[in-house]
């Protein structure tokens, strides 16, 4: 092994600093799937019976997709077969009570997401950017901030329990409508047994003053996590929303299958930023979560723009193509995605660009980082259908690879039915350059700022495309693997 | 889709008297194969893209190889294209001597071989195409009647190609199953073209099947030329191993049949091993190509280079896959590929997925793939200088076309090939 | 006499497996510039990678100390952090890493190393800009990733400024004017003259005489088959000019072993 390999593997085997427990007493259901269990959720959660009815549909569903073994396979990650009985699919704090003012909040819970670095509290933060914050821990939301400010706007941003029943016609006409509950065998069982998640509405022509985002905590042993976000830009409106995840360390699996619906009518646009770090499991691929998770976007709206960032270093294994449905004519797509998997991390990801109007454009960044034993695969469709006259697609994905046991893979699916349209992808994969680790060193630099620097730089073209507090919390995330901070 | 009608033709087959008792045995299993694998169909990742049902459903009849056919003959002479080491004319499968010109001990057929008293199971027959994993593949081995085999020993260098010729006799719903084994010993050099035409105008089916071995620093180019112009359905898989600081160089060329699917696979299989493939798909009507690639890294040091372009004019529909699998132990490896696609017609459409998989650290790996359409601006710059629109759409497919077509190494075949290239997009550009 | 700022004794390398250098002596006091010539193939640059630490070069035999210290224990860092600089012939291209950020991490990375306060994004700038000017370099070019589509002078230049910046204690020139225009090569040679004091030594590694009517060096050394075969004053590099390498073959035989 050589020399720069020792410190990548000394520096990629950092320990996760999330993962704690919160002692906290939960209100749970048995493990186990059944048709008691959704109407037990459902019944929990006060749902009107259409909703139910749509739950129930869900389920009967996933119950012949279950016996077909229908579960995806055609994906490079390797575990084993999942028992859906032995999942518990409700837990929540017994604190919790109506959803009522941020002095209700359990101070547990508060001092929970103040260790991860999540204010609940409404002041500006030391940066001076406000965030409102959604805050969801095991099953339910516990905390909204910013609600009323919001609202003075006519933003509508609350969990997606409380959207159900204040606005129910908002969430009736959309839920579903960009991910059907049939879409797929994880999609299916989200729509069956989902229990929170969070809902924003933004009207027509207002832009939304402030960056929206949900917390998710997975805390409970045994508990599968599935929400359900559900965004709608009206006309013109504007929106810019961060998603963030942690978990306790566990020795056993953890399912998290999540759905994400965004919608932007003409000329409105939506940026959904993710950093993704649920515990990954140990050095040994022990435990972690499994991050099953559909995300869409539908561009319905003519020059709409749906914007997906994602930067993904945690989970045992991740499954997730953040995509867009560009029907507006003019509507614009854009994934940029940072995947790191170290140890043994499995990674499959990427975006589908499904372009069906006219002069729909999109643009794929995507940067692999591959550790450890990590395994990496970028897989990304790009389909132009007939009617998509003078739409344009470029992809760029490159993969940096640490170390001598990882692997990664890249998969594109390019689908031209069109003869106007114009269609570039380009994949590179490389070492991280001897020659590279070299000039920085005869520079002064040592080996672990050198090799944090020359990652960093990899990554840069998302980096940048992330609201500036993500940015730099995802720049610790990669430094946490990777060594501390930069510079 | 059933494979009944391969049976009865199946058992039909009488083997060449002169035969040797292992040809029975190796059919009667690849047969096993065919059947218990049957047609593949789309849920199949491998053939997504393409549908083979249209084989499947047909009743294909084996060519008896009746003598002398005119029409056969002028196909035949048809694509002559200047001198040679060797020419070999497979007529439904089986070596027509009156056709050919053979070059003894070097490229000659395993029927002549047998006739010549010598019965053992060539080199690479059956050994790197796997009929459990390819079903077409183990159909053209329950049908090996005969087949082209080019051996080029040790330190031999041959200046001029071995032609390869294959067509099936004039009849309704023809099949022939053409195979190819070529060896190419340690520091040989050749260039072997196999050539696929049409003698009528006929549905016809070819299921061809290509072995290649290169030998420790040998140099091989192998052209494939699918210029069929019946309505012709054509599967081809072709597998190769190759050598020590050896290097191999494919030209894949389809420029006719109404659906093509070629698998093509190479194995580096130890240091220093290089391979080169281009392709060019041309397709115009509803014609459909697929072409799917794949070269395996197994050792350090390999190097492979890719190009596959593509022209759709029409209604075509083209697919490629190229697979790039990079081995634990193959550091140092150099792996590029690029598939840039032309759509010319507004019903034409492709697939382009290529694929890299890496599990060694130390590689230089990359691919890219474009779809686009003429550059309009090229287009007027021509025209502005009194070119026909016509003129300059087939101007640009050519230009487009130039860097496979100059990448074959016979000035004669680029110059065939070339003005076959010219007349496609002529008819594509009058007819949209 | 004082400890001499760099002493080579007896140095043999590898390159890789392969024997380059087979036994070099130089001695380089603080103050002066040594100019290292020879033709293609004979160590120049093999030197020059094993003074800075350049991993897949080994030495096999011999010392190397610098200000009287053990050189060959120290990491490649640690080697820069106690003050040499090496102006790369070929320097890298760093996508994604701006120029100036580099460069502070670099300067303040040296700094506390020497014990020195670290120096502030303002007066960085301030001392940027002063050593750009000094090099003739478009500012726009600290913004932009380290060498990245810089061209050949720009990288030359960049080197150079980096040299002005981090005010080495020896600065080791690799083949620097090679592939240099006249203005390139004035502003090179401007900014390594700048440098120029009692206390800091240079070696400057070419394979051309020109680059030296600009740096007049102190002492010349030929450089053949990975030996020293002669020292002397800056005459040398002119009779070299002259003459060419061809002498060298006889002169290597005749060379003490």
């Amino acid at each position: 092994m050589s020399e720069s390999d020792a410190t990548i593997e000394r520096l990629t085997r950092e320990e996760y600093r999330y993962g704690f427990v919160t002692d906290i007493e939960q209100d749970t259901v048995p493990p186990g799937l059944s048709e008691e269990v959704v109407r037990l959720i459902s019944a929990k959660k006060k749902e009107p019976e259409w909703l139910l009815e749509w739950r129930l549909k869900a389920y009967a569903r996933f119950c012949e997709l279950l016996a077909d073994e229908a579960d995806p396979t055609w994906a490079m990650v390797d575990y084993p077969k999942i028992n859906y009985q032995d999942i518990i699919y409700y837990s929540a704090p017994k604190s919790i009570k109506e959803l009522g003012s941020l002095d209700e909040v359990d101070p547990e819970l508060l001092s929970t997401y103040k260790k991860l670095g999540i204010s609940l509290e409404e002041q500006k933060r030391i940066s001076g950017v406000k965030v409102a914050v959604d805050a969801v821990f095991d099953s339910v939301s516990v905390a909204t901030t910013y609600k009323d400010e919001l609202e003075k706007q006519g933003i509508l941003f609350c969990s997606f329990s409380e959207a159900v029943h204040k606005y129910p016609d908002l969430v009736k006409r959309y839920l579903g409508s960009v991910v059907p509950y049939s879409d797929n065998f994880f999609a299916c069982l989200n729509s069956a047994v989902f229990t929170d998640g969070s809902f924003a509405y933004i009207p027509k022509g207002v832009r939304c003053p402030m960056e929206l985002s949900t917390y998710f905590r997975i805390n409970a042993a045994g508990t599968g996590q599935f929400e359900r976000t559900l965004i709608v830009a009206e006309e013109g409106a504007y929106v810019s929303y961060l998603e963030g995840c942690t978990a306790p360390m566990r020795d056993e699996n953890q399912l998290h299958a999540a759905v994400v619906e965004l919608v932007a009518l003409d000329d409105a646009e939506i940026k959904y930023s993710t950093v993704q770090n649920w515990y990954p499991g140990d050095k040994d691929g022990k435990g972690g979560i499994y991050n099953f998770v559909t995300k869409r976007g539908a561009c319905r709206g003519k020059r709409s723009k749906i914007s997906w960032t994602q930067v993904e270093t945690g989970s045992a294994i991740t499954w997730k193509y953040p995509s867009c449905l560009l029907l507006g004519e003019g509507s614009i797509g854009e994934f940029y995605s940072v995947a790191l998997t170290n140890n043994y991390q499995q990674a499959d990801t990427g975006t589908k660009m499904i372009h069906i109007g006219k002069n729909t454009r999109s643009t794929i960044i995507s940067k692999g980082i591959a550790a450890g034993h990590g395994q990496q695969s970028y897989r990304g469709l790009v389909r132009m259908g007939p009617k998509a006259h003078g739409a344009r697609n470029y992809s760029q994905c490159d993969s940096l690879l640490l170390g001598d046991r990882c692997g990664a893979h890249t998969f594109p699916y390019l689908e031209v039915k069109n003869d106007s349209a114009t269609v570039e992808h380009e994949a590179t994969t490389s070492k991280i350059g001897e020659d590279q680790l070299f000039y920085c060193r005869q520079r002064g630099l040592s080996e672990e700022d050198a090799i944090s620097m020359i990652v960093n730089g990899f990554c840069k073209e998302v980096l940048r495309e992330l609201p500036m507090e993500f940015a730099v919390e995802a720049q610790n995330l990669l430094g946490i693997s990777l060594e501390g901070s930069v510079g | 889709m059933s494979t009944l009608g391969f049976r009865e033709a199946f058992e039909a087959l009488v083997p060449d008297a002169a035969a040797p008792a292992w040809l029975g045995d190796l059919r009667r299993e690849a047969f096993q194969h065919f059947e218990a694998a049957g047609f593949p169909t789309r849920r199949q990742e491998a053939w997504r893209y393409t549908n083979v049902s249209a084989i499947a459903e047909t009743t294909f009849e084996l060519g008896s190889d009746a003598g002398e056919d005119a029409s056969v003959t002028r196909a035949v002479n048809g694509a002559a294209f200047g001198e040679t080491a060797a020419t070999l004319v497979f007529v439904d499968g089986r070596f027509a001597p009156d056709l050919s010109r053979t070059l003894p001990e070097v490229a000659t057929s395993l029927s002549v071989s047998w006739a010549g008293g010598s019965t053992g199971r060539p080199g690479p027959l059956g050994e790197l195409v796997d009929p459990k994993l390819h079903p077409f593949a183990a159909l053209n081995t329950a049908f090996l009647c005969d087949a082209a085999r080019i051996e080029v020993p040790q330190n031999v260098t041959l200046e001029k190609p071995i032609h390869l010729i294959f067509v099936a006799t004039p009849g309704a719903r023809r099949v022939h199953h053409p195979r190819i084994l070529v060896g190419a010993r340690a520091s040989s050099r050749a260039t072997v073209v196999a050539d696929f035409v049409s003698a009528s105008p006929e549905v016809s089916f070819c299921n061809a099947v290509t072995e290649i071995e290169v030998g420790p620093g040998a140099n091989l180019d192998f052209v494939l030329c699918q210029r069929e112009t019946s309505p012709t359905f054509h599967v081809s898989n072709l597998a190769a191993r190759v050598d020590r600081d050896a290097r191999l160089a494919t030209h894949t060329l389809c420029l006719g049949g109404n659906l093509v699917r070629n698998d093509l696979q190479v194995r580096l299989v130890a240091e220093g091993a290089e391979c080169r493939m281009n392709g060019l798909y041309l397709g115009t009507d509803r014609e459909r190509i697929d072409n799917y690639t794949e070269v395996c890294h197994e050792a350090p040091h390999g190097t492979s280079a890719e190009l596959y372009k593509g022209i759709l004019a029409g209604s075509s529909h083209g697919v490629f896959r190229g697979r790039v699998i990079v081995a634990p132990d193959a550091q140092k490896t150099d792996a590029r590929q690029q598939n840039p696609n032309l759509l010319l017609g507004a019903g034409a459409e492709v697939n382009s997925r290529p694929q890299l998989e890496i599990r060694a650290d130390d590689v230089k790996c990359s691919h890219g793939s474009t779809v686009g359409r003429l550059d309009e601006e090229a287009i007027f710059y021509l025209r502005s200088r009194g070119v026909g629109t016509e003129h300059a759409r087939t101007m640009l497919g050519q230009a487009f076309a130039a860097e496979i077509v100059d990448a074959v190494p016979d000035q004669g075949l680029r110059d065939a090939l070339l003005a076959l290239i010219t007349a496609r997009l002529w008819t594509t550009g009058e007819a949209s | 006499m004082t400890t001499p700022l760099l002493e080579l004794r007896d140095v043999h390398a590898n390159a890789g497996e392969t024997p380059i250098l087979k036994g070099v002596n130089l001695t380089l006091h603080a103050g002066e510039v040594h100019a290292l010539m020879g033709p293609n193939g004979s160590g120049k640059s093999t030197l020059a990678s094993v003074l800075c630490g350049r991993p897949s070069f080994s030495v096999t035999s011999g010392e190397i100390l610098f200000e009287g210290k053990d050189l060959l224990a120290l990491q490649p860092e640690i080697r820069a952090r106690e003050g040499i600089f090496m102006a790369f012939q070929y320097p890298v291209e760093i996508p994604g890493v701006p120029n100036n950020h580099f460069l502070r991490t670099a300067l303040n990375a040296i700094r506390r190393h020497q014990g020195q306060p670290e120096v502030d994004a303002f007066d960085f700038l301030a001392l940027c800009r002063e050593k750009m000017a000094q090099v003739e370099m478009p500012e726009d070019l600290m913004k932009r990733s380290i060498n990245e589509g810089f061209s050949g002078g720009e990288k030359k230049r960049n080197e150079v400024l980096q040299m002005l910046l981090l005010e080495p204690k020896l600065a080791v020139l690799d083949e620097t004017d090679s592939g240099l225009d006249i203005d390139a090569l004035r502003c090179v040679a401007e900014g390594v003259n700048s440098l120029r004091s009692p206390e800091r030594g240079m070696l400057v590694i070419t394979h051309y005489q020109r680059l030296l009517d600009s740096i007049i060096p102190d002492v010349v050394h030929v450089l053949s088959d990975g030996r020293i075969v002669r020292s002397g004053d800056r005459s040398l590099a002119l009779e070299l000019e002259e003459k060419g390498y061809g002498w060298l073959e006889e002169a290597a035989g005749a060379a003490p072993a």
